[in-house]
């Protein structure tokens, strides 16, 4: 008994039996709703292992959630609530592809400056939610929900501005060629690369179908980088000293105000790192005019929170999430299921994650109960 | 110009309804020391079912009603992690948006053969000077929906209890420190419960008045991020019933200035025009409100017999 308890406590473990019983409550909403379940659940693993290309889409489109992720979850290991990562993200692909448009030097420079404008954007607007919050003590959610909607505001007014709108389409043209991170972009379009490609079936699904890219290892060395930062250095230290109790720190001779600034400083360079490689290193290369929020940063929050804001924790959190969205576009392609039982899902996993600090003790007492009944 | 006056103070009125609803659902549940970030989900579900309530049933009171109910649903939820499971609140509350905003889409593309748009209801909610007909050119002036009275009636009636009555001051006596109020017998659990359910039906209602009496049916982008303007108005009016309606108020303001600016061959461009609400609330933040106090118990659960 006290062994099943123990077990329950381990983050890992009450994690995946929070996304079993996300799958299991959506699964019988599917059931409740008139669908085969078991039928959705095999679209649903088909469509994402099914072939190299599915798992490769995974990969990548998983990039941006693990970022976002990170940058709410460094955020929340601070002390603070990084509701901006929408909007920082937002602004980053709107710097990052109007810095392509306009400049074009060579690769070698072009896409470094790409990647690191978009991070510079979304840092100072983290940076600037910091700043009020520090100096004003206006509380940084209301800021990033203001800031949110002017990043969106401000993207659909570059989208549309004359200089570097594609006629006939909502967004602006795809940044120059200089500055495209995918992989054999040039090559994989040749004559010679799709002659090449043509026979060899694996590399022809990874390579010629997706937007292969190396986005995916950056945002793993990010996380490494950040979970450095948060565990072994100085300001990590601080900054979660200052998350904990930040009149402690304060008495303790840390600098709250400006470890606040840093911090979110910080998770909006996450965020800003996770709109600028999607420009860079995802096809369209081009904002669009939004109507609505894409979610990539509300997203983020999730994947955070499903990996209960640890760093590592992002990239399979990402993973995960990565792959149900792309499963639910197919569950809607193909068998008719409304793609929004994946929100549903995910909803439901971050729910019980909320709840699993109570795993043990529910089982203890149900233990404890029946202990007391046999006496 | 009066015209254009009672113009800016209808479309001020007429877009601040349905966040005063949510904000007063907000300053409830935070009040009672239980933070709600979920307001969004319960919005957009409350959106979906009035709307589809009223047009199935003809009747957009009967939509109203339900929207309520199901807002109260989501809330029951967030009441039992938070609560009960004395579970991270945030976390609980972002669930609420994501399970409120999926459940809502996909009831609609059930219900209404796969699209995320539900059909307009056949009749809308009245309006205040309804029964007078269209007769008067000066009564079409002012003649608001009825949401905008509820809203500043329940914001009445809210101030009332939560400032003139025993069952307020333990409201608010339960945000600063719950062990004291459980000192004199009243049970922290239950009286949280109520006013997290009260505030989900707040905000069920409040996304009602989008879909019910601004335009008439749910679509994808009725509710986009109204509950976290509501959620910021709550903050920005400092927690009290009053407070977050002037906010709410502000806000409504804001936009009808986009709208009154928009208009005509305007020099500004209307993507930069409409940040305006937002620029201006954070301008005047820094300038008038500065540093905001949350209760103090607000977002940490309470365990029974810690103090």
């Amino acid at each position: 008994m006290s062994n099943a308890v123990n077990i329950l406590k381990k983050p890992f473990i009450a994690t995946v039996i929070s996304v079993i019983l996300g799958f299991l409550v959506s699964l019988f909403v599917l059931s409740a709703a008139g669908y085969d379940p078991f039928k959705s659940m095999a679209v649903m693993i088909s469509s994402i292992f099914s072939r190299p290309k599915f798992i490769t889409n995974v990969i990548i489109k998983s990039t941006p959630l693990i970022l976002t992720g990170l940058s709410a979850a460094f955020a929340f290991r601070t002390g603070l609530f990084n509701i901006g990562a929408e909007g920082q993200y937002i602004i980053a692909t709107v710097v990052s592809t109007l810095v392509g448009l306009v400049f074009n030097f060579h690769p070698v420079v072009q896409i470094p400056l790409v990647i690191i404008s978009g991070v510079i954007a979304g840092a100072l607007l983290g940076g600037f939610t910091g700043f009020l919050k520090a100096k004003f003590g206006i509380h940084e959610v209301i800021t990033s929900i203001m800031l949110n909607w002017i990043a969106l505001y401000t993207c659909n007014y570059a989208a549309n501005l004359e200089a570097f709108h594609k006629p006939e389409s909502n967004g602006t043209y795809p940044i120059n060629k200089s500055g495209i991170s995918m992989l054999l972009y040039d090559w994989k379009f040749s004559e010679q690369g799709r002659a090449f490609l043509k026979d060899n079936s694996l590399l022809n699904d990874i390579i010629l179908k997706t937007d292969l890219n190396l986005n995916f290892l950056i945002a793993v060395a990010m996380a490494i980088i950040i979970w450095i930062i948060v565990y072994k250095t100085k300001i990590g230290f601080e900054m979660r000293a200052v998350g904990f109790n930040h009149h402690a720190a304060m008495n303790a001779g840390i600098r709250v105000n400006r470890n606040i600034v840093y911090s979110m400083l910080i998770a909006g360079a996450l965020s800003g790192l996770a709109g600028a490689l999607t420009i860079s290193g995802t096809s369209n290369n081009a904002i669009q005019v939004l109507s609505v929020f894409e979610n990539n940063g509300f997203n983020g929050l999730a994947v955070a929170l499903i990996a209960r804001s640890s760093a590592i924790g992002c990239i399979f959190a990402g993973l995960i999430f990565s792959g149900l969205i792309y499963a639910g576009q197919s569950l809607q392609f193909k068998i008719g299921v409304p793609s929004e039982i994946i929100n549903i899902m995910i909803g439901v996993v971050v729910f019980f994650v909320a709840l699993t600090k109570m795993f043990p003790a529910i089982v203890e007492k149900f233990f404890m109960r029946r202990s007391e009944n046999v006496k | 110009m009066l015209n254009s006056i009672l113009f800016a103070i209808t479309i001020t009125l007429m877009y601040s309804a349905p966040l005063v609803f949510a904000a007063l659902g907000g300053v409830i549940s935070e009040k009672s020391g239980v933070t709600n970030i979920g307001i969004e989900g319960m919005m957009s579900i409350g959106a979906f079912v009035g709307a589809s309530v009223g047009y199935y049933t003809g009747n957009a009171w009967s939509g109203l009603i339900c929207a309520g109910l199901s807002g109260g649903v989501l809330a029951l939820l967030h009441a039992i992690a938070s609560v009960t499971f004395q579970a991270d609140q945030t976390v609980s509350g972002i669930a609420i948006n994501l399970i409120g905003s999926g459940l809502s889409m996909f009831l609609s593309r059930l219900f209404f053969n796969g699209a995320t748009t539900t059909l307009p209801v056949p009749q809308k909610l009245p309006k205040i000077f309804g029964f007078l007909g269209e007769k008067y050119d000066f009564i079409n002036c002012i003649n608001l929906d009825i949401t905008v009275l509820l809203s500043l009636l329940a914001v009445m009636f809210t101030w009332f209890v939560m400032y003139k009555t025993k069952w307020g001051l333990r409201i608010r006596a339960l945000g600063e420190h719950p062990a004291a109020v459980d000192s004199v017998g009243v049970s922290v659990y239950r009286a949280r419960y109520i006013c997290v359910i009260l505030s989900g039906i707040l905000a069920g209602i409040g996304g009602a008045s989008v879909t019910l009496a601004i335009i008439s049916q749910f679509t994808p982008t009725a509710i986009s991020g109204q509950g976290f303007i509501a959620l910021a108005a709550v903050i920005f009016g400092k927690w009290k019933p009053m407070g977050a309606y002037c906010a709410c108020l502000f806000f409504g303001f804001a936009q009808a200035l986009v709208i009154m600016l928009g208009g005509g061959n305007n020099a500004i461009p209307t993507d930069i025009l409409a940040m305006l609400p937002y620029v201006m609330t954070i301008i005047v933040l820094m300038l008038f409100v500065g540093r905001s106090s949350a209760p103090k118990a607000a977002g940490k659960p309470y365990k029974k017999g810690s103090r």
